[in-house]
């Protein structure tokens, strides 16, 4: 798999540049993933707001709220759920769509007619992913603080604009581009660990399945530990960003 | 002309195995340019293998496989792809891009490969699926169309570069008889009008004897016999002279 990332690296930069396959991925990839991201940031920004308002009213701290709704999700949540529901999407997706390629012998009929599968099936999409991940974690943080003020204002009538006042008051712009930069990493991860999974089988119908559900299983277990190697670099490269 | 330049393709002494599964042992046999020669053999023989080898998608553990005078066993991509350029594949599920209309499954080579002009694309692919009685249908997706009509578009798409070799894997499988008849019309009318080499993987007698000059008949893995339907009809194996019988 490593060699297969790599040959993925050294493919970016080698033309044909793939541009129309990279749009078309682009959308199936990000503009598919919107409903899915919107709902869950949407949804997961009024319970964060559910489960922290108890606690900090207890302390008085209730003004606290759009702070600790914002950091948590342009730090950690944002980038970590969206990478996850993409994983669950879109990484089944390609898994399942290659390896249904394979079987059906279309990649060979791609290689027969004198054009690089791996240029034209396996690169796009990877390029599209690292793309268009952190367009989608942007996405999902602002839909989370739209949930929380949602929540927010059922609670206490806070208006608008003094909950995006708050939300913003604490926060750098170290907490929020280097989470969400390394969503590109994720999503790296995700093009390619499905690709090689559809790319690489060729056991019929029961590896279509097998595909999509290791592309799913192996891409959000690598996530999750780029994730802790990823924020212990940002702490060391961004100290300040240390909440 | 000297006989390398009359053949279009030759393997020489070729091998192939999966795992521990060997599949073709030693096999040489060489086409000449503008015969049609039909590989039979009982299933799990290593015909579509030999049809697979010959446009290297796969590479043999063993020997040599020449298209024109290219070994295509050592070309690099680029080379390769230049070889490709000369051969058409069609497969036997006919693998039609999916997620493409039959107009885009014939205009994605052409686009990709050649500088055409997007009018001179819209003409062969008319000419093409007119050749192949698709003419109608090129805006449909390749699950709308029956299993025939997924055979000749697959044909259609295999003639865009008009090939000087045509690779068949089971033209005629799935296929009621006249259907089946109707795809043996067109690689007769290709041989014919254009000359094609061609390589015709197929378990159906009846399109071998219509299409095929010559037969080479494949029995575990090896060259069982080579030669005309007549010479092989009398041939000492038993499972040839079944495989070439027309009953």
């Amino acid at each position: 798999m490593t060699l297969f990332g790599l040959k993925v690296i050294a493919n970016v930069f080698r033309f044909p540049f793939e541009l129309d396959q990279i749009w078309s991925q682009m959308g199936e990839v990000g503009a598919r993933s919107l409903p899915l991201v919107a709902a869950s940031g949407l949804a997961l920004g009024v319970v964060m707001t559910l489960h922290t308002r108890s606690t900090l009213v207890t302390f008085g701290a209730s003004s606290m709220i759009p702070e600790l709704q914002s950091l948590s999700f342009f730090v950690e949540i944002g980038p970590l759920v969206a990478a996850l529901l993409v994983s669950g999407r879109v990484g089944a997706s390609i898994g399942a769509v290659l390896a249904n390629m394979r079987a059906t012998e279309q990649i060979d009929a791609i290689e027969a007619l004198s054009i690089d599968s791996f240029k034209f099936l396996v690169v796009p999409r990877v390029v599209a992913c690292v793309l268009v991940m952190p367009l989608l974690t942007t996405f999902m943080d602002f839909c989370g603080l739209l949930g929380g003020f949602v929540s927010e204002y059922a609670m206490s009538h806070l208006s608008l604009q003094l909950y995006v006042t708050r939300a913003f008051t604490g926060v750098e712009w170290s907490n929020f581009i280097p989470p969400t930069l390394k969503t590109a990493v994720f999503g790296f991860i995700i093009g390619t660990v499905s690709s090689f999974f559809g790319y690489s089988t060729n056991e019929g119908a029961e590896g279509i399945g097998r595909a999509a559900t290791s592309s799913v299983v192996v891409s959000s277990l690598l996530i999750i530990l780029a994730d802790v190697i990823l924020v212990k670099i940002i702490f060391l490269v961004f100290p300040e960003s240390a909440i | 002309m000297n006989e390398t330049q009359d053949t279009a393709i030759a393997l020489d002494h070729v091998s192939k195995s999966f795992g521990k599964k060997q599949v073709l042992r030693d096999v040489s046999f060489s086409v000449a340019r503008g015969e049609a020669i039909c590989v039979l053999g009982r299933s799990g023989t290593g015909k579509s293998v030999t049809l697979k080898l010959m446009i290297a998608l796969l590479k043999p553990d063993a020997g040599r496989i020449s298209i024109d005078e290219d070994d295509i066993t050592q070309l690099e991509r680029k080379e390769l792809s230049r070889v490709r350029r000369k051969m058409g594949f069609l497969f036997q599920s006919a693998a039609l891009f999916d997620s493409l209309t039959l107009h885009d499954n014939l205009a994605l080579p052409l686009r990709r490969l050649t500088d055409k002009s997007k009018q001179e694309i819209e003409v062969i692919i008319d000419h093409v699926l007119g050749q192949v009685g698709l003419a109608d249908d090129k805006g449909k997706m390749p699950v709308e169309l029956s299993g025939g009509m997924q055979k000749r578009a697959g044909l259609a798409r295999a003639l865009v570069f008009e090939p000087q070799i045509l690779l068949i894997d089971e033209p005629s499988s799935g296929l009621d008889r006249i259907t089946a008849s109707e795809i043996d019309d067109l690689l007769l009318e290709q041989k014919t009008k254009h000359h094609t080499t061609m390589v015709i993987v197929t378990h159906d007698v009846h399109c071998a004897r219509r299409v095929g000059d010559r037969f080479a008949v494949l029995d575990q893995g090896r060259l069982a016999a080579l030669g005309t339907p007549q010479e092989l009809e009398h041939h000492e194996n038993e499972t040839v002279r079944m495989l070439v019988g027309e009953s």
